[in-house]
């Protein structure tokens, strides 16, 4: 200690702090991409020249996606009935505040959920006693639901039509 | 929702930038430390740089082999809070203490564990095979301080610890990793569940009980037995852990409310049954006054000092070396905070917290990156623990809330402490990794659909 003068220690010291802050801040500079959330061409749309060097990245092009404007029942007591989609979710049981009130004694009162995502619609049981099927396949968890795949609830099947 | 549509980049390089920066903070720290005294650079100082800088480098190419799209600024950002602790522990041994070359050890078996999660798990969403075998491995863990055999008993007024050998061990430490685990697994396949039946009892829906119980019990076993290991600062970071990940899975604002009342009712009653919370409140409320400083048992003398030293410490610190933390108990573990603030300052205390928020906000980008609801919740959990242990220990530090005793995650002295942070770290990289890199469509979990989060419920549904 007593060969290094007070100078060079006080230097170090304010030296030290420096440098924390220097990696402070390299980081935070490394990761300035991250910090750009809302913008997508920033956090990665892949440039022209990133394109021509791996084809695959290119964005495929979107096939025409229709868009489901009507739920039609195709089997059980309600059959032949329709019902427009607005935006807004429509709920599906028994129960008389249901936007389609099923006839179905194999229904529950508050069965399932059809609600719109993007430009989807998923749809959700609702804890129902029979469950919800979406194609033969007894819904765990919400699922997007396409242009004519048939969705059985008890004895009744609805599908959605463009 | 961010996905990144970009082309993965590995940004190794960036990485190797960064942990050759940290470990100059590290090793800068130490060489302070020593030039301050009289052994500067001799061969102990040496030889202990370059251990840390080997097994951040044996680190940082595993990385490279195994998960190279790991965000590369998580393990730069540990490397150089473990080296600032190192240095500091060092600073505080005396000429028979021997905790800093025991935390060196213990840094090392720490990293080598951690590279060694990372190496042979490959894939965090295994982990979720594990829910239920997690939480028997947590309520095992948290019981083991209180079997006989093995029991290290009551030290410092709290028996957490186990003796193996001649080295004590805090099994808690590694019940808040298998809890974690267990959260989010168990939440992850039963969130709509939760979420969705139940009845509503004014603008609250409760869950059906046989959809929560699970849970129920978990967060009962981990309470209470801590209630009996009178570790109060674990028990707060199990609620929080608890509390945290049931509003990420659910996203209810509510739950966050009940867990907030239940914690200032439970430190209530905590505070009128024992007398150690009580000792704790009044400590911190009545600081300054001159029976509670001196008291003891329970005085609030730690604190007192600690906060003298950071004033004393002021803007730019008194300097590596030069402060008196002495004069604080336990400066090396519990006010290893008040230590920086004393020997660097606001500034540099400033630069720690400012690490500890980097290191979260990129646990939480890997959480927001990955497309499984297990790997999202756990590494939320994950790095709400580390958040947590920081804002309880800064926080008791400065006063702002009682002092509890949770140690300041990869700073403070304890070797248990060291190597579940550094595990929580091995994790954290393992879902950034399939966070960042290519879409991973291997049908190991099938993912559950997180934007398509069925967060309205079904009132709202009007007859049209």
């Amino acid at each position: 200690m007593n060969d290094i003068s007070e100078l060079t220690i006080t230097a170090l010291r304010f030296g030290f702090l420096l440098l924390l802050w220097i990696l402070i801040f390299s980081i935070v500079s490394t990761m300035r991409r991250d910090f750009m959330i809302g913008r997508k061409a920033v956090t990665g749309t892949p440039t022209a020249r990133e394109m021509r060097k791996h084809p695959e990245l290119a964005p495929a092009p979107q096939p025409v996606k229709q868009h489901a404007r009507q739920l039609v029942v195709v089997e059980g007591p309600l059959k032949g009935t329709t019902l427009a989609l607005s935006a807004s979710p429509i709920l599906l049981g028994r129960a008389q505040e249901a936007t389609l009130v099923l006839e179905d004694d194999y229904a529950s009162g508050r069965h399932a959920r059809l609600f719109p995502q993007g430009s989807r619609w998923f749809i959700e049981d609702l804890g129902s006693t029979n469950g919800t099927y979406l194609a033969d396949q007894q819904l765990t968890r919400a699922l997007p639901v396409e242009l004519g795949v048939p969705v059985r609830i008890g004895k009744t099947v609805i599908e959605l039509r463009p | 929702m961010i996905q990144s549509e970009a082309v993965p980049k590995p940004r190794r390089n960036v990485e190797l930038l960064l942990l050759v920066l940290a470990l100059a903070v590290g090793i800068g720290a130490s060489a302070m430390v020593g030039l301050n005294s009289a052994a500067a650079f001799d061969s102990d100082f040496w030889f202990q740089s370059s251990l840390l800088a080997v097994a951040a480098f044996a680190f940082h190419i595993v990385l490279r082999l195994r998960a190279k799209y790991a965000d590369p600024v998580i393990l730069p950002i540990v490397v150089a809070l473990n080296g600032l602790g190192l240095a500091l522990i060092h600073r505080m041994d005396g000429p028979a203490d021997d905790t800093g070359n025991n935390q060196l050890r213990w840094t090392l078996i720490a990293m080598a564990v951690s590279i060694a999660v990372i190496w042979f798990l490959k894939d965090h969403r295994i982990l979720r095979r594990f829910t239920f075998i997690s939480l028997a491995a947590s309520a095992l863990l948290l019981i083991l301080p209180l079997v006989p055999g093995i029991s290290a008993g009551e030290i410092l007024g709290a028996s957490v610890w186990i003796r193996i050998g001649p080295m004590t061990f805090q099994p808690g430490e590694i019940a808040k990793i298998t809890l974690a685990i267990f959260f989010a697994g168990y939440l992850s396949s039963n969130r709509d569940l939760i979420l969705l039946a139940g009845r509503k009892i004014g603008p609250i829906q409760f869950p059906r009980f046989k959809d929560l119980g699970p849970m129920i019990t978990a967060w009962l076993v981990s309470i209470g037995v801590l209630v009996f290991q009178r570790d109060l600062g674990s028990s707060v970071l199990f609620f929080g852990l608890f509390i945290v990940m049931i509003y990420v899975a659910t996203s209810r604002i509510s739950w966050v409310v009940i867990g907030l009342g239940l914690i200032l009712g439970g430190g209530f009653i905590a505070s009128q049954i024992f007398s150690h919370v009580a000792f704790r409140i009044d400590s911190w409320i009545n600081a300054f006054t001159p029976e509670v400083f001196g008291r003891s048992p329970g005085g609030s003398g730690q604190i007192v000092q600690g906060l003298f030293g950071m004033a004393d410490g002021g803007l730019v610190g008194t300097g590596l070396g030069q402060g008196r933390p002495d004069l604080v108990p336990f400066a090396n573990s519990d006010m290893i905070i008040a230590l920086i603030g004393e020997e660097l300052g606001l500034i540099g205390l400033f630069a720690v917290v400012m690490l500890y928020l980097l290191l979260f906000t990129h646990g939480f980008r890997a959480a927001l990156g990955t497309r499984d609801a297990f790997g999202k919740l756990l590494a939320c959990g994950l790095s709400f623990a580390i958040a947590l242990q920081c804002f309880v220990v800064i926080g008791g530090v400065t006063r702002l809330i009682p002092l509890t005793g949770l140690t300041t995650p990869f700073l403070a002295a304890g070797g248990s402490s060291l190597l579940a942070n550094w595990i929580i770290v091995g994790l954290l990289l393992m879902i950034s990794h399939t966070a960042r890199g290519p879409v991973d469509t291997t049908p190991l979990a099938p993912a559950a659909p997180a934007t398509a989060a069925s967060t309205a419920t079904t009132e709202a549904v009007k007859r049209q």
